[in-house]
């Protein structure tokens, strides 16, 4: 009697501990897949306004070395190549009209890929007809 | 194409960009510089059309084509003194393109792979609105500069009671705003968003006058290039993020150049600073007749012109209006061939826009050498026998340097009256810009020769 209930009772704990060697194997599991999860969080992957952000402050002091070294009597031409350079807002008007289906969005797209190449056309050729003036007084 | 192929096309057409710039350093190189810069631009837009997503291709191609004729065609026509409003107009563009891209970008949130229509990112948000507001600010502003700059409004000031306080509340209700839209990504908050900020964009270059032009272009360009960043970061292209910058800080070093130039501040440029002082100060210089002034012709001023040694020219805006600059050239080119030294004194601020003077004289076929900026020839006046004054005013008066009171006080200014004779060739007797009365008129060295600087170029032609 004695031996049947000891060895019931052993058996039992048996059962518990395979539970428990079980548990502990899931909740190692789900550590490791938290872990994981916070890693590709935070340092494996870097978010993309903070990589775009880098890039413009990086851009900004290009920019500021580069027209300080700009001749004052270029600054007129200056004011139109930029001009015409920042209508390369354009990549964006050509996304937002590029989809086969048509929508308000692909409308405005169409409208500013127009208004854009205004600008393109008009400020490159202004900037030429100017330095064309400057150079052959050379 | 894939994804990394195009981000390296994007870096070379931003190194592309980057190059156009830096060529402008010398004459030499800047036509060099452009061609980068077309370029840049033919490989940005190439890259973004063969991208696998966009497929209406002839809808495209026929916009292109449409806006680009309409823009050689302008480009092609345009005076060379109209090409302050020609810029002003095309800064207007690009202020509209970013508003729509940034329309498009709310209502197809998939193409730009931002998230779903009804559930954005916060940030993307941010971004869009950032960029629309800044994007209307710059079309409505540099449409109304536009305006000012073609005669089609008064250049004046226009200025009312309780304008800093609508303005600084339509700025506050933009901030508010976006960060409403933020949160709710209404499309109504979105539109309310632009509306306002087309409204200030209005009330901030209103109140301000035809001199201080040059400023209120450089901030537009400035403005124009943070849009074009902002739409950038809303569509995670780098590209765009790079050339705003670019343009972002040239605008923005320009401005500065400018204003110091005038010895202001841009926020005192930007509240209109000679709009409400000049009020009191004109009715003084309209109350000054009867100071003695010696008035002089055409022939006269050949006379003193031919027995000279050495001239320096200061043109201003008023050359620029009446279309001078050939008259200019040929009264320099007689000059030259008796054996007189000419050169030419730009002020930062003279004209409408930065180096508008030196486009114009360029025109004209000035050497490149004989034209000087401030601070290389300013020493030089006090050794040269005439400075020939052509539709310039308060960027010669001496009351910069001496009189405190002044409200140009303390601006770099042509040390004309250093000279032996100054002749000063003006429409009539009026003051200045800023309203201010130019002491230089007064003095015992100079000559004031009334008339339209063209017919009086070409007279003095005649006389020599």
């Amino acid at each position: 009697m004695d031996i049947q209930n000891i060895s019931e009772k052993a058996a039992k704990i048996q059962e518990a501990a395979q539970s428990l060697i079980e548990e502990a194997s899931s909740l190692r599991a789900i550590a490791k897949s938290i872990l994981e999860k916070s890693h590709t969080g935070t340092s494996a992957e870097i978010d993309p306004f903070i990589i775009g952000l880098t890039v413009f402050i990086l851009a900004c002091f290009i920019g500021y070395y580069v027209v300080w070294k700009v001749t004052p009597a270029l600054h007129s031409p200056l004011m139109s190549v930029t001009n015409a350079i920042s209508s390369v807002i354009i990549v964006g008007a050509l996304i937002a009209a590029g989809p086969s289906m048509e929508s308000i969005s692909t409308t405005f797209g169409f409208f500013a890929i127009v208004l854009a190449s205004i600008n393109i056309f008009g400020g490159f050729i202004v900037t030429q007809r100017m330095l064309a003036m400057f150079s052959k007084n050379k | 194409m894939t994804a990394s192929i195009s981000s390296l096309l994007y870096l070379l057409s931003a190194v592309c960009f980057i190059m156009a710039l830096r060529g402008l350093s010398s004459a030499a190189t800047s036509r060099l510089g452009n061609l980068y810069g077309m370029f840049g631009m033919a490989i940005a837009i190439l890259t973004t059309l063969l991208t696998p997503n966009i497929s209406r291709h002839g809808v495209i191609l026929s916009g292109i084509i449409l806006g680009g004729s309409i823009g050689a065609v302008i480009a092609k026509q345009i005076r060379m003194t109209a090409l302050p409003q020609l810029v002003a107009g095309f800064h207007s563009l690009v202020g509209l393109s970013a508003v729509l891209v940034a329309g498009a970008a709310l209502n197809a949130p998939d193409v730009y792979g931002i998230g779903m229509s009804g559930s954005i990112k916060a940030l993307s948000l941010f971004e869009m609105g950032l960029g629309t507001a800044i994007g209307a600010i710059t079309f409505t502003g540099s449409f109304i500069a536009f305006g000012k700059l073609q005669g089609l409004m008064t250049g004046k000031p226009l200025s009312f009671s309780g304008q800093h306080l609508l303005n600084a509340t339509l700025g506050g209700a933009i901030i508010f705003l976006l960060f409403i839209f933020m949160i709710t990504e209404s499309h109504f908050i979105f539109w309310l968003l632009t509306c306002v900020a087309l409204a200030l964009g209005i009330l901030l270059i209103l109140p301000i006058g035809g001199a201080d032009m040059p400023v209120v272009i450089s901030m537009l360009n400035s403005y124009s290039g943070w849009a074009a960043a902002g739409i950038g970061f809303t569509l995670g292209n780098h590209l765009l993020i790079v050339t705003g910058a670019l343009v972002g800080a040239s605008g923005a070093i320009l401005s500065y150049i400018m204003c110091k130039g005038m010895n202001r501040s841009i926020f005192n440029v930007i509240l209109g600073g000679f709009g409400t002082d000049s009020a009191t100060t004109a009715t003084q210089a309209v109350c000054a007749p009867d100071r003695p002034i010696k008035v002089s012709n055409a022939e006269d001023a050949a006379f003193i012109l031919s027995n000279a040694q050495s001239v320096i020219i200061v043109p201003g805006y008023g050359m620029a209006v009446a279309q001078a600059q050939h008259a200019l050239r040929e009264m320099a080119d007689h000059l030259k061939k008796k054996g007189i030294k000419v050169r030419y004194a730009i002020h930062p601020v003279a004209g409408r826009m930065p180096g508008h003077m030196n486009v114009l004289l360029a025109e004209a076929n000035v050497p490149y050498e004989e034209v000087q900026e401030l601070e290389e020839v300013n020493n030089d006046f006090s050794t040269t026998d005439v400075a020939f004054v052509i539709g310039a005013n308060d960027i010669t008066n001496p009351a910069a340097k001496s009189d405190s009171s002044s409200p140009i006080y303390g601006m770099p200014v042509l040390d004309v009256e250093k000279a032996k004779t100054v002749l000063f060739i003006k429409r009539s007797l009026a003051s200045g810009y800023a309203g201010v009365d130019n002491d230089l008129f007064y003095r015992d060295n100079t000559f004031m020769v009334l008339g339209d600087a063209k017919k009086v170029c070409e007279e003095v032609v005649r006389g020599l």
